[in-house]
């Protein structure tokens, strides 16, 4: 089936195969590879992509049901050649490990400091507690996230909505 | 231009990873991002029975299916099915060896049969189902009781359950028991568990024809040992096969290992002339990654009414699953020798059982058998402690070794596997002790203990422990100048993500006194070098990093040669600095330069057979509700001295990470099993691996005031030692807090439940 959709800021088309999982779509069709599988039962949120604004376990969903869709995944967050703040935040406080939970993690609060740039620290332990990450004891993932927040509040204040 | 300072001290600085850039926007490259033209894909029939023989596999329906191209089963294979080599021989454990896929018998849940090669890996999988097995059952082994009794054996060339017995001795325990004053003899229990990292396991591998080569994509830890294993198996010259390593998504012990996929990915590659490529799935996980920790310990303490530990002994059966894993062996030597961990006890006698069962076969998890023996020993000192009227803290201190203890030679083991013999190198015990004790602030929790605050009742604990680490007998680096200058760093180290590239670029760029910019690492990949080793046992950044020191100094040295002809002056006359060479008249030639005209390359190798001690403590404050059994963490603190820090930042992680999985492994992972042998989880649903709002108060020390004399760098493990207190202390908090009601937890996993129940016990 033809579907067509906007992935980091690209207008895609691409032909899936009616019971393809969007993860699969994004990593085996579209080589968007960052995008990783940890259960493919709705666990681990290895597999987190933002998808209308929201993040959204992609093993979860067909590709077809992200027809018309507008999707941010891991590559998609860097600001061309820098890291994001949110980022750099991660590689300061050493919040990746092996790296496999990261796409996850990162697509989580991105989508979460969005939406809520002062979001307090029991509120980001609690929207992760859906990633699972079994190298760093998570500790370092939310400083990270307190840290980027900064950042979130200011673009926030020079784009309100 | 930038000026590079003449001493360098990229080591001891948190210097931010050169990986995260790559992970960070998401390029990293794991196994499964790796596509190769033409590839088929894998996937493994696993046997349903625990135990039984094979009567008859029919695969025809299955080879019908569109886009299967084949199905292998032990009737393809060469006449005599290969065995996964092992890592340790020791003399009984030959008849024990798993055979790569299942021949006659099946002797656990989740053991190949079949291996299915199609265009991809939904048919693959799809085409299991079409794959009818017929086995005649037997009754399964479930657990170390029943395998020591022998009514079934699980092979019929032997005449025991029993694969081998360790025996670790000091001194004269029998004589140190009939002495005491004070003896005590308790029961302790671990449950099976197991690594679980993020990213399952896989393997890719491709067969060149023209040059007779094999190369194998997903290395991990071991990859020099599993090309010899390969190459043996496949009948091939070690030089013919590649073992090749991607970014990997966590290890822990587990991962890399050789498994029975890597020669039935490989076997296939060759023979139809293919890349192959298999990914497990989540559930498959459960059932094929080394499951490690189940045992049960009975053991006996004697002790002078002062404190002092005169004598331990004791048996500790390890179900070991249904075979000996290459590495299997690793956490029954560990928990015999390392049991009396970091005190001073003169009189030892352990021995550790390893008994085969209907399960998944056992192999290393973080810390192996040290989590486990130290969970026993600081639960024995506790009780001891209790019994004698004595001050745990006290009692500790007392028996923790001292610099003047060092060399403080262990229990001797035997078989000799190649550690029957090893020593704590340096250090004063009493000082990481004395620390966690002020970080924690003992004084002033110390009135908490027992006391009941809003219906929680709190408790305390601290613990020691010792992390072996570097593990011999050598490790190679080669160094090579670049045309551009820049400089390669080969090491036989391997990733798996706990941060290799830039620790061993900060050790070279030190050694070599240029800046970090101009080094590239590669590591973990059989290509690069003519011999190595690899990561485990916390030996990576030890063994890796001297061996960069060695390879520099020769580097450094033909550097220095090349330089003097250059200048023309004999090369005593010159000398290297900040990667320039200088005569004593003025006249000088920066690295650059010759890296225009020769090519400069030195491979060495470091040899050690040392190991090294890291020591530490760890304490912990809990709150328990008596109502629901559930545990809080209130604080946990961890100092230790891991000799020589290289990276704080990446040393912080290990440790803080290392702590929580150890919560997992007290509180929630259980690989538990019915009667029938079948594994009852198969999912992170209901396998509880620790999520973000579980234990958000770890604090974590690091101290450097003891370092190694057993290598150049000074330094010693650092990737174990966070997950192996943390079983012992924890354990010991819950039963200082629940001290009212006489609990003493024995066993692990603490559930709630289980608490609930211990608490119910004492009540009727
Ligand atoms: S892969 Fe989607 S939640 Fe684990
Ligand atoms: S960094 Fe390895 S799983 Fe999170």
């Amino acid at each position: 089936m033809n579907i067509t959709l906007s992935i980091n800021g690209a207008r895609i088309e691409v032909d899936v195969p009616p019971r393809m999982t969007l993860c699969d779509a994004l990593r085996q069709k579209l080589q968007l590879t960052g995008t990783h599988i940890g259960c493919e039962h709705g666990v681990c949120g290895a597999c987190t992509i933002i998808v209308n604004g929201r993040a959204v376990r992609s093993c979860l969903m067909l590709a077809v049901q992200a027809s018309g869709a507008t999707i941010t995944t891991v590559e998609g967050l860097a600001h061309g050649d820098d890291l994001s703040p949110l980022q750099a935040a991660f590689r300061r406080h050493h919040a990746l490990q092996c790296g496999f939970c990261t796409p996850g993690m990162l697509t989580t609060l991105h989508a979460l400091l969005t939406e809520e740039p002062y979001a307090s620290e029991e509120r980001i332990r609690d929207v992760i507690t859906g990633n699972l990450c079994r190298c760093t004891g998570y500790i370092p993932i939310v400083e990270a996230a307190l840290d980027a927040r900064e950042a979130y509040q200011r673009s926030r204040e020079s784009a309100p909505l | 231009m930038k000026v590079t300072p003449a001493v360098n001290t990229f080591v001891g600085r948190p210097v931010e990873r050169v990986e995260d850039l790559r992970y960070l926007r998401g390029k990293g490259q794991y196994l499964d991002d790796l596509q190769k033209e033409g590839q088929w894909c894998g996937a493994v029939l696993r046997s349903s029975v625990a135990h039984g023989r094979l009567v008859n596999i029919d695969t025809k329906a299955a080879l019908d299916i569109p886009g299967v191209h084949a199905v292998i089963t032990a009737a393809d294979l060469p006449s005599v099915i290969p065995t996964i080599p092992f890592r340790r021989p020791n003399p009984t454990i030959a008849p024990y060896a798993q055979p790569v896929i299942a021949v006659d018998k099946v002797r656990y849940v989740g053991e190949p049969i079949a291996f299915v090669l199609a265009d991809s890996a939904e048919i693959a999988e799809d085409a299991l189902q079409f794959i009818s097995v017929e086995i005649d059952t037997l009754d399964p082994i479930v657990d170390w009781r029943a395998s020591e009794n022998g009514a079934t054996l699980l092979f019929d060339s032997t005449q025991t359950n029993i694969a081998s017995v360790f025996e670790a001795r000091s001194g004269d325990a029998a004589e140190a028991f009939r002495a005491a004053p004070y003896v005590r003899r308790e029961r302790f229990s671990v449950q099976r568990h197991t690594a679980m990292p993020m990213e399952t396991r896989g393997l890719l591998a491709e067969w060149d024809e023209a040059t007779s080569h094999l190369t194998v994509w997903g290395a991990a830890k071991l990859p020099f040992f599993n090309r010899r294993a390969m190459a043996g198996m496949m009948g091939l010259q070690e030089t013919a096969v590649d073992y090749l390593e991607l970014d990997v998504g966590g290890g822990f012990g587990a991962r890399g290992e050789f498994y029975p996929e890597d020669f039935l990915v490989a076997f296939s590659a060759k023979h139809f002339k293919r890349p192959v490529k298999w990914v497990e799935d989540r559930r498959e996980h459960f059932l094929a990654i080394a499951h490690a920790r189940e045992m049960e310990a009975e053991l006996e303490i004697a002790c002078d009414l002062d404190g002092s530990i005169l004598g331990m002994r004791g048996t500790i059966n390890v179900d070991i699953g249904a075979y000996v894993r290459p590495n299997g062996m690793t956490p029954v030597r560990n928990v015999t020798q390392f049991i009396a961990g970091p005190y001073r006890i003169a009189n030892l006698a352990f021995d550790g059982r390893a008994l085969v069962s209907n399960k998944t076969p056992a192999g290393t998890y973080r810390g192996p058998g040290r989590f486990e023996g130290c969970f026993f020993c600081e639960r024995m000192i506790d009780l001891a402690a209790k019994d004698l009227n004595l001050d745990g803290v006290d009692m500790r201190r007392r028996n923790l070794l001292t610099q003047a203890d060092m060399p403080y030679a262990l229990a001797t083991v035997s078989p000799n596997d190649g550690f029957a013999e090893t020593a704590c190198d340096s250090g004063d015990y009493r000082t990481t002790f004395d620390q966690c004790l002020n970080e924690f602030g003992w004084q002033e929790k110390s009135p908490l203990n027992g006391q009941c605050i809003d219906g929680l009742y709190h408790g305390i604990a601290i613990g020691n422990f010792i992390e072996g680490g570097a593990a011999g007998p050598r490790e190679s680096a080669k160094i090579e100048l670049e045309r551009d200058g820049s400089v390669s760093v080969y090491v036989g180290s391997s990733g798996v993500g706990q941060g290799v590239e830039t620790i061993m670029s900060q050790i070279a760029a030190d050694a070599l006194e240029i800046s970090l910019d101009r080094i590239r690492l590669f590591h973990g990949s059989t290509s690069n070098l003519k011999e190595g080793f690899g990561s485990y046992g916390s030996r990576g950044t030890v063994m890796g990093g001297s061996a960069v020191l060695v390879a520099a100094k020769e580097f450094l040295a033909a550097f220095q040669d090349a330089a003097a002809e250059r200048l023309r002056v004999p090369s005593d006359q010159v000398t290297v600095e900040g990667g320039v060479a200088r005569t004593r008249d003025g006249r000088s030639v920066p690295l650059i330069e010759i890296a225009a005209l020769e090519l400069i390359s030195r491979e060495a190798t470091y040899h050690g057979s040392k190991q090294t001690y890291t020591f530490g403590a760890a304490a912990v404050h809990v709150s328990v509700d008596p109502k629901t059994g559930r545990v809080n963490i209130l604080d946990y603190v961890t100092v230790d001295d891991v000799g020589r820090v290289i990276n704080p930042l990446t040393l912080h992680g290990q440790v803080v990470g290392a702590a929580v999985q150890g919560f997992g492994g007290v509180f929630s992972e259980h690989l538990q099993y019915d009667s029938s042998g079948q594994l009852l989880v198969g999912s992170l649903a209901d396998y509880m691996i620790p999520i973000s709002t579980d234990y958000p108060h770890i604090r974590a020390i690091s101290l450097e005031q003891y370092p190694s004399p057993n290598n150049p760098l000074g330094a010693k493990g650092a990737g174990e030692g966070g997950i192996i207190p943390v079983g012992g202390v924890v354990v010991n908090a819950i039963a200082s807090a629940l001290r009212s009601f006489g609990v003493e937890p024995r066993s692990l996993p603490l559930t709630p439940p289980h608490i609930w129940q211990l608490i119910q016990e004492t009540k009727s």
